[in-house]
């Protein structure tokens, strides 16, 4: 649930200002220089008819092999007197069109192979695909002099022996996106919308694809430029007199010792095109592709940036095992801050077990993730407050010693054991890992202690088990491997967060009750996160209920369950079914919450609260306290049956 | 709620894999779904349970035909499902539509919510203009929604929202029959109960008939008439809603409903730790219960429990060989 809110987070800013795709592009300064010169090559390739230019193919032997920075000829002439500059123009010009209208004809019949391919599966999948693989199966080159040799030399067929080789890489790239595509939800739905197989594939799979052909499209028009010149250089492309920079390269080639500027210069010309082309191509790539686009580009750092505007001083007494008192988590993003921990205090003694309940995006998940460091960085950062484990300001400590601490003193469980593990390494070899990272100990011994671990986590045959990989356990055993490995090296408290949400009911009974039985055994603090009371009430000694990035109850789990004092809990509580009670009109929560980047003054709830009152909605609504570990962040809490005006 | 059928369901089986291979082998198969015989009727609701793989999704799909049945039979108002499905997939999906798990996965990300909502009213309807500009007004009050929000991209909605918006979808061509794959389970719990509540009117206002499938027992309670428990691809109980979670007669249902955690109920029963199903390419031949059943005899182990009525109520049936009795209720 963590990963959803805060993947949720840069999906919402799109509304409120994200930069736009092609400010992206320009802040990319290769991509930009990129854009510069092809822009500027294609103007003058589009001017070269208006341009004061030598004919290109009038010779003229007299002025044969004339040196670059001569009066009548910038850039020198050829062997056969014609004006170098107007050649290359004329020459890109002609080679840049062959390289665009190569490129589109094989992304329109590569990318209807695919789709169609990729959409219908089965036989006509096997039969399209085998004979792209046949085409890949020829070396390319000669594929295109193979066609080229059939068709006859040419520059028109040359477009067509290119475009036909690179239909393949078409075909493959849109299959493959198309097939995911296919086997969508949204696909299913317009099939019970009544559309056709015709309009689905074209109404709603290639508007998605869309992108993927730009992108493949961005990166293949300087490899077809290429190409077209490698057949021109042969004398199998643009036959002379017509120019193109292949041809040139090749003409020079001859007299490259004698007069090297004749192939030079169409030769840097090739390189200073296909080089924009390429950059251009990449920049256009991060833009669209939705992975980078979701950030994978950025590459958080090890441990969350600690930027604290405020530290709290430290507790003259130390009485809970865990302390942490005014935690802020921002992120950042697109110029926004979203305050998603706006100021938490929780205290976790020996042996409890402390519940931090609320729904999606309240910022539970962040602050269990600061405490050891694991939001990522950019875009995250510890804002202000602290946290005490025992005696040592965790956001203070040095990374060598957070690294100690990650994974002995305080371990994490997280909600899917699938993705936790690796699943390239057996259970055993991962838990001797943790133990060994932490312990100075022998193989033997840490496997020895790895079996015990899965005996105490009562996974049945332990021996044996520690040679299984984690896709040959079921995922109740994977959750009991992970809580093994979190208690590998006698950890002082456990952060589980929703470890029992992706488990069936009849699992998570038993995670449940296994770690009710453990925390007792060891004597572990554990931060018990979720999103639902009837699991809290299974294993939590105590509840913090969060709302928008701020605690606003906390007390032990009878007395909020029985009389809440904040209308959240309340509505919170009211609005689940409970099993037994099947005649119970829901009490939903109308609304939404409020965004964590523009939060109202006063009570965050106060929009969506039916007791609401003026003053709610201005200054800083305190957390009172109303008897021993009990407090409520309301100025109008509920007593019991009303509200307390 | 009338007696007649609305939706016929006799040995409905789907097989995924099988066949052979170009040598002769056998290849693998699962039984995703095994023998099911259910009855829908006009205006009720539904309620299937299982936990993952037991095959409540594949039951779904067939039921709106997105996938179709190897073996039995599926018949809707009399007429057979499966044929229609094949024949006019469009007829069928004037009368039986489908809800999704995942609401925002289920519309398209590039169309606005007009263009997906206008699908089924051009494509099943064939409405013009003025005639889908008129429903689309109806539908977004329907399920709540600002008619504003008609020209935006899915991406800019809540889960809730959407859900919504996936609702009316379904709703758009008027159908009888709504097939809801866990409508809910997506969605943070203020919002599960704004969708339910909407599930609730939107069915007594256009009289609908709902299959509800979930794992969450309470949310199943909270809306069904009728349950059927699903294990293993079988159906392990049917009855009426009020007597299968009051008296629980199959092992596994007593199973689910001591282990569904509820506030302010602090010891869970969980049972032993073997908690794996049976091997899906290799069933055992008796109740696939079997090993981690309480109540279990070589008879269990022997041959597969018929689904049988209990002698005190007819429409509760169970498919055990000893079954609790109304007396050890929770």
């Amino acid at each position: 649930m963590s990963g959803a809110a805060i993947a949720a987070k840069p999906a919402k800013k799109k509304a409120t200002g994200r930069p736009s795709s092609f400010r992206l592009l320009i802040n990319n300064t290769l991509a930009a220089t990129g854009l510069v010169v092809l822009t500027l090559i294609i103007l003058i390739a589009l001017a070269a008819p208006l341009l004061p230019l030598a004919d290109p193919d009038v010779t003229a032997p007299a002025n044969r092999l004339q040196p670059i920075f001569s009066p009548d000829h910038v850039l020198g002439t050829d062997a056969l007197g014609r004006d170098i500059l107007s050649r290359l123009i004329w020459g890109t010009r002609v080679s840049l069109a062959v390289g665009i209208s190569a490129t589109l004809i094989a992304a329109f019949f590569g990318s209807l192979i695919g789709l169609v391919a990729g959409y219908v599966g089965g036989r006509t999948d096997n039969l399209l695909m085998r004979g792209i693989d046949m085409v890949m199966a020829f070396p390319y080159i000669l594929l295109a002099l193979a066609i080229v040799a059939a068709l006859g030399p040419g520059l028109i067929n040359a477009l067509y022996a290119i475009a036909v080789v690179n239909i393949p890489f078409f075909a493959r790239n849109i299959r493959g996106i198309t097939i995911g595509l296919s086997r969508r939800e949204f696909v299913d739905a317009a099939r019970l919308s009544g559309k056709s197989h015709v309009n689905i594939l074209f109404g709603e799979i290639l508007p998605n694809v869309l992108p993927v052909i730009i992108i493949t499209m961005s990166t293949t028009i300087g490899w077809m430029i290429l190409e077209t010149a490698g057949l021109s250089f042969l004398g199998l492309g643009a036959q002379p007199p017509q120019a193109d920079l292949g041809s040139m390269l090749g003409e020079g080639r001859k007299i490259l010792f004698t007069s090297p500027h004749v192939s030079i210069i169409p030769g840097l010309m090739i390189f200073v095109l296909v080089m924009s082309i390429n950059l251009f191509g990449d920049g256009v790539r991060d833009v669209l592709d939705p992975r980078l686009k979701s950030g994978a580009l950025s590459r958080p750092v090890a441990r969350t940036a600690v930027k604290r505007t405020d530290v709290p001083e430290a507790p003259a007494e130390q009485d809970a095992v865990l302390d942490v008192k005014a935690l802020r988590t921002e992120f950042e993003i697109g110029g926004d801050i979203y305050k998603a921990v706006g100021g938490v205090d929780l205290k976790l003694r020996q042996g409890e077990c402390l519940g931090v309940i609320g729904e999606s995006g309240s910022g539970k998940s962040v602050t269990a993730m600061s405490i050891m460091g694991l939001v990522p960085t950019p875009p995250g950062r510890i804002a202000g407050g602290a946290a005490w484990l025992e005696h040592e300001d965790l956001f203070a400590l040095s990374d060598e010693r957070i690294r100690q601490l990650r994974g002995s003193a305080v371990s994490h469980v997280f909600q899917d054991p699938l993705s936790t593990l690796h699943p390239l390494y057996t259970v055993g070899y991962q838990l001797t890992e943790a133990i060994m990272a932490h312990q100075a100990m022998s193989h033997a011994h840490a496997t020895e202690k790895a079996a015990k671990l899965l005996e105490l986590v009562r996974i049945p045959n332990p021996a044996e088990r520690l040679k299984a990989y984690p896709h040959e356990l079921s995922g109740g055993m994977r959750q009991r491997v992970c809580i093994a490995m979190a208690l590998a090296n006698d950890a002082k408290v456990i952060i589980a967060d929703e470890p029992t949400t992706a488990l069936d009911v009849t699992v998570q009974a038993q995670i449940l009750s296994l770690m009710n039985t453990l925390q007792d055994e060891t004597n572990t603090a554990t931060l018990f996160i979720t999103h639902d009371f009837g699991v809290v009430s299974a294993i939590c000694d105590r509840i913090a209920v969060m709302y928008a990035g701020r605690i606003v109850e906390t007390g032990t789990t009878e007395e909020i369950l029985a009389n809440p004092a904040h209308p959240y809990t309340r509505k919170l509580i009211d609005c689940v079914p409970v099993l037994g009670e099947p005649g119970r009109r829901l009490d939903a929560i109308e609304g939404r919450p409020p965004v964590v980047n523009r939060l109202p003054a006063g009570c965050a709830f106060a929009d969506r609260c039916p007791y609401v009152q003026a003053d709610c909605r201005s200054g800083e609504i305190p957390l009172t306290e109303l008897g021993r570990d009990r407090a409520v962040r309301c100025i109008h809490p509920l007593t019991g049956e009303g509200p307390n005006v | 709620m009338s007696e007649e059928a609305l939706l016929a369901i006799e040995n409905a089986e789907r097989i995924f894999g099988g066949g052979r291979t170009l040598f002769g082998t056998q290849l693998p198969a699962v039984h995703a779904v095994q023998d099911i015989t259910i009855d829908v009727r006009k205006g009720e609701t539904l309620g299937v349970v299982g936990e993952s793989g037991c095959g409540k999704s594949t039951l779904a799909r067939l039921i709106v035909g997105l996938d179709r049945p190897t073996g039995g039979a599926i018949t809707f108002d009399g007429r057979d499902l499966v044929a229609d499905a094949a024949s006019d997939p469009r007829a069928l999906a004037r009368k039986v539509q489908y809800v999704f798990q995942d609401p925002v996965s289920s519309l398209n990300p590039r169309k606005t919510i007009r263009s997906i909502l206008e699908a089924p009213l051009i494509h099943l309807l064939g409405m013009n203009k003025t005639q889908r500009a008129e429903r689309l007004t109806e539908l977004m009050d329907a399920v709540n929604l600002a008619p504003e929000f008609l020209d935006r991209y899915p991406h800019e909605f809540s889960g809730g929202q959407a859900q919504r918006i996936g609702i009316a979808r379904a709703l758009a061509a008027d159908p009888e029959l709504i097939v809801l794959d866990e409508p809910v389970s997506a969605l943070d719990v203020s919002v599960q109960a704004q969708v339910l509540n909407i599930l609730d009117d939107l069915k007594a206002r256009f009289g609908l008939t709902y299959v509800f499938i979930s794992h969450d027992l309470s949310v199943v309670e909270s809306v069904s008439d009728r349950v059927a428990v699903m294990y293993f691809g079988r159906l392990a109980e049917v009855g009426p809603a009020k007597s299968v979670f009051a008296a629980p007669r199959h092992p596994y249902t007593h199973l689910l409903l001591n282990s569904a955690p509820a506030p302010g109920k602090r010891s869970l029963v969980p049972e032993d730790a073997n908690t794996e199903l049976p091997d899906p390419y290799n069933p055992p031949p008796g109740c696939a219960f079997y090993a981690r059943c309480p109540r279990g005899t070589d008879e269990c182990l022997a041959a597969r429990p018929p689904l049988l009525a209990a002698a005190s109520d007819p429409l509760h049936r169970a498919a055990c060989y000893h079954p609790h009795e109304k007396t050890s209720a929770r």
